[in-house]
């Protein structure tokens, strides 16, 4: 049977990478379809009505959406080589329990670290300081969040920090630095060191003036709002 | 080896239900632990120092945290019993989406409900049925969302069944006038004695978010 694979991203996405980045360890032939969130496909909209968010991975037809839950398919349905997450319980519960650690907090709380003002800035980055402690100690005495290998956290992880360290460049911020986290860090430059985790970064220099400028528009927006 | 299971929970909390319906369906004898949130237990705080929230599984000494991470966790350490997600990786990965749509869209507007009033209030309430009527889509005259038998997402929603007459009385409306086909779906889950037994009295739960209310100041 003709596997026909294909991942709907965007360019500058951590999420849409984490995909780009299973399949290719998957040793995966894939099709990647560049979508512009301004103007979605009739493809993205029928494939996840829902939330119509890429990333999504479309498989014999078949659409899967959400970026963890694609990767726990990816690896459930391709098995044969590099599996991201551990075959006991007790360790996939873990990875699960960390990689949504990194989406619904550690993400959230560094976006208003960086972009907030005022007290509910100064509580954020206090907190954002504390979720890294946390993945720091997670990490210590370890090669890879999973271990001997890099799996399901590291992926879920690397993407996401590298882009924070991204917006902090925008932000001119120093929340993130070698200097508190050297482990985190150590880490995040071994996997840069990967030639097939690097080649699913974009180019620094294209991210970094993305980020610049949805932000610019950001806040052009909310002091119109304000205004208004 | 003796197997050691110890739930740590809160009687009202609908993820604790849920881990509470797992254990009860694949029949595994444990230890339920109600915790004070307003004082809580050492055990806690150690067993999930990152969140300090309930509920926690303790299976032979090591914690599970998350209610879904949980109940994934019982079907694969237990899998004979009641399975509760498919074993083809694409069904399992529609069940995951659809607990996850429950988790981030239909819990979380529900719980926003509770904290605000007035319009803020009623437009919550509006997205909350909202995500109610997606699901009742999405059951599509099917008996569970499991299929022929309750699975992982009927195990992952039915919980909310317990905090219906708390937004009627609150929002004086019925359920059932705008979503019937996910009322007949939750009142067939509590014909099982796993979902009957680990779902609190409505009247219970009512008066603890009038409580609860009162403490946040909104009433």
């Amino acid at each position: 049977m003709a596997k026909e694979i294909k991942l709907l991203g965007t360019w500058a996405s951590p999420f849409s990478h984490r995909i780009e980045l299973a399949l290719k360890l998957k040793g995966l032939q894939f099709q990647y379809l560049e979508e512009d969130l301004s103007n979605k496909s009739q493809l993205l909209l029928q494939s996840n009505p829902v939330h119509k968010k890429i990333p999504v991975l479309i498989h014999n037809g078949n659409p899967i959406s959400e970026s963890l839950l694609i990767m726990e398919y990816i690896d459930e349905t391709w098995q044969h080589q590099n599996p991201l997450l551990p075959k006991d319980p007790y360790g996939r519960a873990a990875a699960r329990f960390w990689a949504k650690f990194i989406d619904e907090k550690v993400l959230w709380t560094a976006f208003k670290a960086y972009n907030d003002k005022g007290k509910e800035q100064e509580d954020a980055i206090e907190e954002f300081s504390q979720q890294l402690k946390f993945l720091e100690e997670e990490l210590k005495g370890k090669e890879y969040f999973g271990g001997e290998r890099f799996g399901f956290v590291d992926i879920a992880s690397f993407f996401i920090l590298q882009f924070l360290r991204v917006l902090q460049e925008v932000k001119e911020a120093e929340l993130m630095t070698e200097e508190k986290y050297p482990v985190l860090f150590e880490w995040m430059e071994k996997l840069q060191g990967n030639e097939v985790v690097a080649g699913c970064l974009p180019p620094r220099e294209k991210h970094v003036a993305y980020v610049r400028a949805r932000r610019a528009a950001a806040e052009e927006a909310a002091s119109k709002t304000k205004a208004a | 080896m003796a197997e050691e299971v110890i739930l740590l929970d809160t009687w009202v909390s609908p993820f604790g239900m849920r881990a509470r319906i797992a254990l009860a369906e694949k029949g595994i004898k444990h230890e339920h632990r109600e915790e004070d949130l307003g004082n809580k237990s050492d055990l806690l705080l150690k067993m999930n120092p990152i969140h300090k929230t309930i509920p926690v599984l303790i299976h032979n000494g090591k914690p599970v945290c998350e209610s879904n991470n949980i109940v994934q966790y019982l079907d694969e350490v237990w899998p004979d019993k009641s399975p509760l997600l498919p074993s083809d990786p694409y069904l399992r990965g529609q069940a995951r989406f659809w607990a996850d749509f429950v988790d981030r869209k239909v819990f979380d507007a529900g719980r926003k409900v509770w904290a605000t009033k007035g319009e803020e209030q009623k437009s919550l309430m509006e997205e909350f049925i909202g995500h109610l009527k997606t699901l009742e889509a999405e059951l599509d005259g099917k008996l569970y969302f499991g299929g022929e038998k309750m699975g992982y997402v009927d195990v992952t929603m039915v919980p909310i069944y317990s905090w219906f007459h708390a937004y009627e009385v609150s929002g004086n409306f019925s359920f059932e006038s705008h979503c019937p086909k996910l009322v007949a779906w939750a009142e067939r889950c509590m014909q099982h004695d796993s979902v009957s037994k680990a779902l609190p009295s409505p009247e219970k739960v009512y008066q603890y978010v009038l409580q609860l209310r009162k403490r946040l100041g909104i009433e």
